[in-house]
């Protein structure tokens, strides 16, 4: 297990290729701005670990997104209580959410099936409620957890002179807005994107496929599962907390809206989306609904008109008012619709289309009597 | 498409180069673009010059975000002297001459904040980041405007925050980059006090509810000190979730607490649920101690009460304008966005547009977009004829001093507009108060940060 | 101190009928036909929006400028005649008065053509699809739902008035022969209380004492048995899904004047239903009533004062914890039965 296949050699590599030149590819379709691009990376990392537990085990949580605000929250401290470097506030939040995340889990996973999904709802909930209201000591509720110029900071404190102006979190001295902020993230995503292929093509992530496709028959060959079923909650926890980490190194504000039961469920749908149990789905999934809240939802009347301006008058004016209710404010119903079309014709997401067509091309290529002998699959589904 | 567009900063330029690995593809044509343009955040460099607007369109203050929204396309219709000029003429002393400002055009992007922080905050970075806002205003809650304040510290962008009422906005979360035209809590405690005190005697006891955040503790807190000094007696303040939707279980115990004035510290939707359900409770119907139940609204806009409708008949609140007064401002608010839009402005419209307004012509009157000198113009400002009298931009605090309303339901209304009658105009001396009172520190203006 | 207690506990009883009548379309479908429903919040929305709609017909104007009269902003002046009491006169107020009620009429009907349309249309392919899949499919459809409303109906909440003969409150101390003016009570909201009685009763009764209902519970339990038997166990199903679309709506509109309306009134309640569900036990309808009277009584009583100041927060964390508790001591929730939905 030491060395990778060819196959996952290439896939990581393709991977990397893909996300470091995202500036590039993504300008035509006026993504390419740091903000997006960050968040981009960051719910792809959250997707991601999402995966490793639905994905592979089968065990759908319904409260990943507490685990997301725990990581947000602990960064966003030590921000405030040790320094402004990235990476103790990284280490930190992913300590705590793999905390959170074995207590969560340890009793969440006494139970199955749509039971432990209403458990880590109800935990997530209750952590969402709390931090609204009675812990705002903590999370300072509603208006989200700020840096601030007197916030104590002992280990700058104790090495540097403050510096003037409102802190930002930085890596080594070298600030992370903008750019430099998006590469630091898409250097996590692929670290993660590797460490999930390692976990899958692992004995550790076949025992978890095991427990997916029949628990008790696992039970009864006697292998306890829980302590592997723990292990991926926890780890996928801490993907969510990391995830958490980095959206409070660009913007370091940590609300408890993030750990609302929607945002758990948009992780779901991510996943869902771009197909469960593959490596690059959940990632795809991640990036179209970011790219539809962003991008889909900013477009509107004039930017149609422009759009349609080569056709005659009356058939422009037609065009627009009829698309102007799936963009702009409308861009949730084109959303349901993507969804719905989805789920209907491509049971296993985004990947199973693009297995269906490399599929496809294969059969054109080669001979199309013996279809299934020479199609590596793109990727180790589940 | 858009990082080139936009002249991109020297900083950026280098982070790029550093984090090196696009770099070499498109960086001669970056530079071909005058990497030392941009001096300060945005700094529009062509003929337009863009506003970011912070609008909740959705969530439990959505009435007010459209009623922003609104206002700010006229505020922007009239800087560029497009409509029929609305407040420019009455500004006093004013430096707008209906042809934008510094001559560019302003244009507009707009965010749905959907009435949460953290989405407010999103918004207002992808408007900086990608679209060039020179500029961000607007928004509906103090939550909102807290954090979107402290984003633009960062970045260097001005904040003209839009409908907020905790003290905490110009207290103790000021920020050098935000500015408040809006009242505050502790201005309505101290204006509606006398007027309850007056109306229902000093012999009340009264419970709250309060929604759960900055504004709702700020508030709950500022007419808490208000009517106790009146000599009112707290019985309960109780936290509800901010956008609850059935208040029925903190409704119930009100009825035998031995309380005969109810608070609701509440606002937008928040605040027509609960003034519904406790009329629906038979709260108004009720005797305690003797005396004829009450409710009160210490912050009340003619939405809401449009909202309530019946429920709100009799209900004393303050209010930060109306559009019913009769300054010349004012019906000249009232006139352009009436004929545009078919409904009189609420409070909202009125402080977006407004801030709008006062933006442009500080700009004006600094000469120069850059952010230290715009402050500069904006602090210790004293002008007229916006509707609420004399007003001082206060530099210690950033809080607008002027006039505060206390309002009443119109028992008679007659038409569905006319829900909410003056019953006082508090003049602005007896509102202001000391500036160290909310603590809180600006932080500096300069050196003026790049947004990255 | 007793007043306080029993009007806490009449406000559990309140919302707990309430949770049982939102869930009980739900647990239909969730419970019974095994389809993880995220569109049934949607389907309490429709049917809060067919009250609207009718109530809106029912208030169409005629609308005339009156040129003396100018609005402050020089406009003419709008004179409003309502059509209806123009044409029926007196039974027109009546009914306009009574618009919410009387939407029930129409409710039924349309719920029942939108529950059949969608388990025909998409939710009877989804029977043996996996949970993730239902649930993306679900919520799709509930998105659409709502962004449809929204773009008729606008965003905002559109206020229904109640009957003005049952509008403010009960005095329930007094017809109990207690000291009067204590113990009263929003009469809509006791109005509520007995629909749900009422169609909560009726679910049950159509389920036990009818064939149809003895056949689907059959088909429930083994649906290849009930099927090798002859009978159209597929049709039945259908069947199920539009009566509880039908409740799902009928939910929506008595609770309309409670909570004005809007496209995004359905995921508010989509996850309380859910927990409600799963406390009561799969496959349960009495577990799924039990469960919401449980959990409202919880909940008020939880939001006393009283009750705060010793543990604080209780109240927003309450039906969460109570969750988690029951479904840690049983393991199916109050009534659930073995092997429903637990791989």
């Amino acid at each position: 297990m030491t060395v990778m296949s060819r196959n996952d050699l290439l896939l990581f590599l393709g991977f990397t290729v893909v996300v470091l030149a995202m500036p590039i590819w993504l300008h035509p379709f006026g993504a390419a701005y740091p903000d997006l691009l960050q968040r981009f990376m960051i719910y792809g990392i959250f997707a991601v670990g999402f995966n490793i537990l639905f994905g592979l085990t089968g065990y759908l949580s319904f409260g990943h997104a507490a685990f997301f605000g725990v990581g947000s929250y602990a960064a966003v401290w030590s921000f405030k209580l040790l320094s402004l470097d990235a990476i103790p506030a990284m280490i930190f939040a992913i300590v705590i959410s793999g905390l959170f995340a074995l207590i969560i889990g340890y009793v969440s996973l006494r139970r199955s099936g749509i039971y432990f999904s209403i458990l880590t709802l109800a935990f997530a909930q209750m952590s969402y409620n709390l931090a609204y209201s009675v812990l705002t000591p903590i999370t300072n509720g509603e208006t989200g957890l700020q840096l601030t110029l007197n916030d104590p900071r002992y280990l700058d404190r104790a090495m540097f002179e403050a510096a003037p102006g409102q802190p930002v979190p930085t890596l080594l001295g070298q600030s992370l807005g903008g750019f430099a902020g998006f590469y630091f993230c898409a250097g996590f995503l692929i670290l993660a994107f590797f460490i999930a292929q390692r976990i899958t093509s692992s004995p550790f992530g076949m025992m978890l496929k095991g427990i997916k496709s029949n628990q008790t028959r696992m039970n009864y060959t006697g292998f306890n599962t829980k302590p592997y079923t723990l292990a991926a909650f926890v780890i996928s926890g801490m993907y969510a907390g990391l995830a958490g980490a980095l959206l409070a190194v660009t913007d370091p504000l940590a609300g408890a809206e993030r750990m609302q039961w929607t945002a758990s469920g948009e992780v779901v749908l991510m996943t869902i989306l771009g197909g469960a149990g593959t490596l690059v789905g959940p990632v795809i999934g991640a990036w179209l609904i970011k790219y539809f809240e962003n991008i889909f939802s900013a477009i509107n009347e004039n930017i149609l008109h422009r759009f349609f301006d080569f056709l005659p008058d009356g058939v422009d004016n037609v065009l627009v008012a009829i698309s102007s209710k799936f963009v702009g404010e409308g861009w949730f119903l084109t959303l349901g619709l993507v969804f719905v079309l989805i789920v209907v014709f491509l049971p296993g997401g985004i990947m199973e289309g693009v297995r269906r067509i490399a599929h496809l091309f294969d059969r054109s290529r080669r001979s199309p009597t013996k279809p299934g002998k020479a199609t590596p699959h793109p990727q180790p589904a589940e | 498409m858009t990082l080139l567009k936009r002249g991109l900063s020297r900083r950026r330029v280098l982070q790029t180069g550093m984090a090196g690995i696009i770099g070499s593809g498109i960086a001669p044509l970056m530079f071909t673009k005058g990497a030392w343009a941009q001096e300060f955040c945005n700094n529009p460099t062509g003929d337009t010059v863009t506003f970011g607007l912070n609008l909740p369109l959705t969530g439990a203050y959505a009435e007010e975000g459209a009623d922003e929204q609104k206002a700010y396309e006229l505020a922007i219709a009239h800087i560029n002297g497009e409509g029929d000029g609305g407040l420019i003429s009455v500004l006093a002393p004013t430096a707008l001459k209906g042809n934008g400002i510094l001559g560019k055009k302003v244009g507009y992007v707009s965010s749905d904040s959907q009435t949460k922080s953290d989405v407010a905050r999103a918004g207002a970075t992808r408007m900086i980041e990608r679209d060039g806002a020179i500029m961000i205003t607007g928004g509906s809650s103090s939550g909102e405007a807290i954090a979107v304040q402290g984003l633009c510290q960062e970045m260097g962008v001005i904040f003209m925050a839009g409908l907020t009422h905790s003290n905490d906005t110009t207290g103790k979360d000021k920020r050098r980059y935000g500015f408040r035209h809006f009242f505050n809590a502790y201005q309505s405690g101290v204006g509606l006090a006398p007027v309850l005190g007056q109306e229902y005697g000093s012999d009340r006891r009264a419970y709250h509810l309060t929604a759960d955040y900055t504004w709702g503790w700020t508030q709950e807190e500022s007419i808490k000190a208000a009517t106790e000094a009146l000599g009112w007696d707290t019985v309960a303040a109780v936290r509800t979730p901010l956008g609850s939707t059935d208040y029925s279980q903190y409704l119930t115990p009100i009825l035998n607490s031995g309380a005969d004035v109810l608070i609701l510290n509440h606002y937008g939707l928040d605040m027509v649920n609960s003034l519904t359900q406790a009329v629906q409770f038979g709260m108004r119907d009720r005797q305690a101690n003797g005396k004829d139940f009450q409710i009160v609204t210490p912050l009340i806009s003619e939405l809401m009460a449009k909202g309530a409708g019946e429920s709100v008949k009799g209900i004393f609140g303050t209010s930060n304008w109306h559009w019913n007064l009769q300054d010349p401002g004012t019906i000249a608010f009232t006139k352009s966005f009436g004929a545009a839009y078919g409904s009189p402005p609420s409070q909202a419209a009125h402080t977006a547009y407004v801030q709008a307004l006062l933006y442009a012509d500080a700009v004006e009157r600094a000469g120069t977009f850059y952010p230290p000198e715009v402050i500069k113009a904006l602090e210790g400002h004293e002008f007229d004829g916006m509707g609420n009298g004399p007003t001082l931009y206060r530099a210690e605090d950033h809080q607008c001093i002027k006039n505060v309303l206390v309002v009443q339901g119109n028992e008679n209304p007659s038409s569905e507009y006319d829900v909410l009658n003056i019953v006082q105009e508090i003049p602005r001396d007896e509102v202001a108060y000391d500036p160290a009172m909310f603590g809180g520190e600006l932080g500096p203006a300069e050196p003026a940060p790049l947004c990255a | 101190m007793f007043e306080v207690i029993f009007l806490q506990f009449l406000n559990g009883l309140d919302k707990g009928a309430a949770y049982a009548l939102i869930a009980l379309g739900l647990t239909l479908v969730f419970g019974t036909l095994g389809v993880v429903n995220f569109a049934h919040g949607a389907l309490f929305m429709l049917g809060a929006f067919c009250a609207v709609m009718f109530r809106q017909l029912l208030t169409l104007e005629t609308v005339t400028l009156d040129p003396e009269k100018l609005s402050p902003w020089g406009a003419p002046l709008e004179i409003r005649e309502p059509l209806v009491q123009a044409w029926f006169g007196d039974f027109g107020a009546v009914l306009v008065n009574y618009s919410v009620p009387a939407s029930i009429i129409i409710t039924i009907p349309i719920m029942l053509l939108v529950g059949i349309a969608l388990e025909r249309g998409i939710i009877k392919h989804f029977y043996k699809r996996p949970h993730a899949e239902q649930i993306l499919v679900t919520f799709g459809l509930a998105i659409v739902a709502q962004e449809v409303i929204k773009s008729f109906f606008g965003p905002n909440p559109i206020p229904q008035p109640m009957p003005t003969d049952l509008r403010g409150a009960a005095d329930i101390g007094a017809f109990l022969g207690m000291q009067a003016n204590v113990i009263t009570y929003p009469i809509w909201r006791l109005i509520y209380f007995l629909f749900s009685f009422v169609i909560i009763g009726g679910v049950f009764a159509f389920l036990q004492f009818t064939t149809f209902g003895m056949v689907v519970r059959a088909g429930m339990a083994d649906r290849e048995t009930v099927g090798l038997l002859g009978i159209n166990i597929d049709r039945r199903f259908t069947i199920m899904f539009g009566l509880a679309a039908v409740v799902a709506g009928l939910a929506g509109v008595m609770y309309t004047p409670l909570l004005p309306p809007n496209y995004h009134i359905g995921m508010d309640f989509l996850v309380l239903s859910f927990v409600v569900v799963v406390v009561g036990g799969m496959g349960s309808l009495p577990g799924a009533v039990a469960a919401g009277f449980l959990l409202g009584i919880l909940q008020s009583f939880a939001s006393m004062t009283q009750v705060k100041a010793l543990i604080p927060g209780i109240d927003q964390i309450i039906i969460y914890l109570v969750a988690v508790v029951i479904l840690l001591v049983l393991p199916r929730g109050l009534f659930g039965r073995r092997g429903v939905m637990e791989a």
